[in-house]
């Protein structure tokens, strides 16, 4: 094929070229077959090589890097998530265990107080009660005062009015009549 | 259609099966922008990609899904030949797309060996790995018996209609684009249409860009499927 295309190869190339120009479709001037042949398969072979021994294992190795950093990272941001999660929690709690401490502690205050409200009240009730007992008591005393005072002195300005009149009377008397009219 | 001759690099007219030509220069600037691409702009290897570095990975990724979502768990040790193919056809397609250039990818001499490689490979792969059975792709058991022998001749016409039209698909659509946009470049010669050309030839450049793109994936994609077909035969 190659001796044959070189012994031909001064007359086909007037078949296909002429005067520069192509005769008929370049693509079928069969003169140029192995040539092309040739380079389209050194062509191939010099691509397969240099795609498998170099290019392609690199880029597998670039995006297998890349997906396994992905793939880290995405843990990572996992675990910190379930870090912060766990501490957000344990926040919860403590606000929830002061919160209800904090309750329970006012619980006891209140009625700590109440108690020793109730036994103030108790004391000052008592207190007040004995108080307006002896109030009660000096008022009755001074009611009875005050009514003696009074008959003395209705006694008093009768026995004086008496007197002015010159009429004699016994104080017995008297003071039989004023009973009677305070009485009234 | 001057565009696409064959020429040899130094001189001299003869085209031998070693001479470097424009195929030697264009495939070895493709050769040299994928290292460039998915070496150089690797070399950092780091977790935090640069812009090159970012792009070389979502080619990696893209094909690497590509043959795990479509021939299987099983199939993504053939990976790297697929980005082989993936990378040359998606180089070679845009190099072509810059003004002078070679498209290397429009011709059916490179990409009929192409195709011939991945079907004949997932042939051999086949039936090496299920022997005989391998037979059944053939031999669709859902099917009514009655019908069985008749798509057995249709599956097996279209099995191997594959790689003809596996190959041709990827040439013809380079060729096409590159030959309308050189039809629309003779009319910018002409005054009065010059800018309706220019404006045609824009367009369908910007048609070409997709077209290199998706010729590539398809030619990637397919070669999946046909991988498939040779990994679990059984329908």
């Amino acid at each position: 094929m190659a001796t044959e295309s070189t012994e031909n190869g001064a007359s086909s190339a007037t078949s296909c070229v002429q005067d520069g120009s192509a005769v008929g479709m370049p693509q079928l001037c069969l003169d140029w077959f192995p040539n092309q042949i040739f380079w389209l398969v050194v062509t191939l072979v010099v691509i397969y090589l240099i795609l498998s021994k170099i290019a392609l294992p690199r880029i597998a190795s670039v995006l297998a890097e890349r997906q396994g950093t992905i793939t880290n990272d995405i843990a990572a941001a996992e675990e910190l998530k379930l870090k912060a999660s766990e501490a957000e929690a344990a926040y919860e709690k403590a606000l929830a265990d002061a919160r209800t401490e904090a309750l329970r502690i006012a619980a006891e205050a209140k009625a700590e107080m109440q108690a020793e409200v109730d036994l103030a009240m108790k004391k000052a009730d008592a207190e007040i009660a004995a108080k307006s007992a002896e109030s009660e008591a000096r008022i009755a005393e001074i009611r009875t005062g005050a009514l003696e005072a009074v008959r003395e002195v209705a006694r008093d300005a009768a026995r004086e009015v008496v007197s002015v009149l010159d009429i004699d009377v016994e104080d017995s008397a008297i003071s039989a009549a004023v009973d009677v009219r305070v009485k009234g | 259609m001057d565009q696409f001759i064959v020429k040899p690099l130094f001189g001299g007219d003869v085209v031998h099966w070693y001479t470097p030509t424009n195929v030697t220069l264009w495939m070895a600037l493709a050769v040299l922008a994928i290292s460039a691409l998915m070496v150089f702009g690797t070399r950092g290897r780091a977790v935090v990609p640069s812009r090159t570095q970012s792009i070389a990975e979502l080619a990696y990724g893209f094909v690497y899904k590509m043959v795990e979502d479509v021939a299987g768990k099983d199939g993504v040790k053939y990976f790297p030949y697929i980005m082989t193919l993936f990378l040359f056809i998606v180089f070679a397609n845009f190099l072509g797309l810059i003004p002078m250039s070679f498209t290397t990818t429009s011709h059916i001499a490179v990409t009929a060996i192409m195709a011939m490689a991945v079907f004949l490979s997932v042939t051999i792969l086949g039936f090496v790995k299920h022997g005989a059975s391998f037979l059944q792709l053939f031999w669709i058991s859902s099917a009514p018996l009655v019908l069985r022998p008749i798509l057995a001749i249709i599956e097996i016409i279209s099995y191997f209609v594959r790689p003809v039209s596996h190959s041709i698909r990827l040439a013809g659509n380079m060729m096409a684009g590159h030959a309308v946009i050189k039809v629309f470049a003779a009319f910018g010669a002409v005054v009065a249409i010059a800018p309706l050309s220019i404006f045609a030839i824009t367009a369908i450049y910007a048609l070409e860009v997709l077209v290199s793109f998706i010729q590539a994936y398809v030619f990637a994609i397919l070669t999946c499927v046909y991988l498939k077909d040779a990994l679990h035969p059984h329908h």
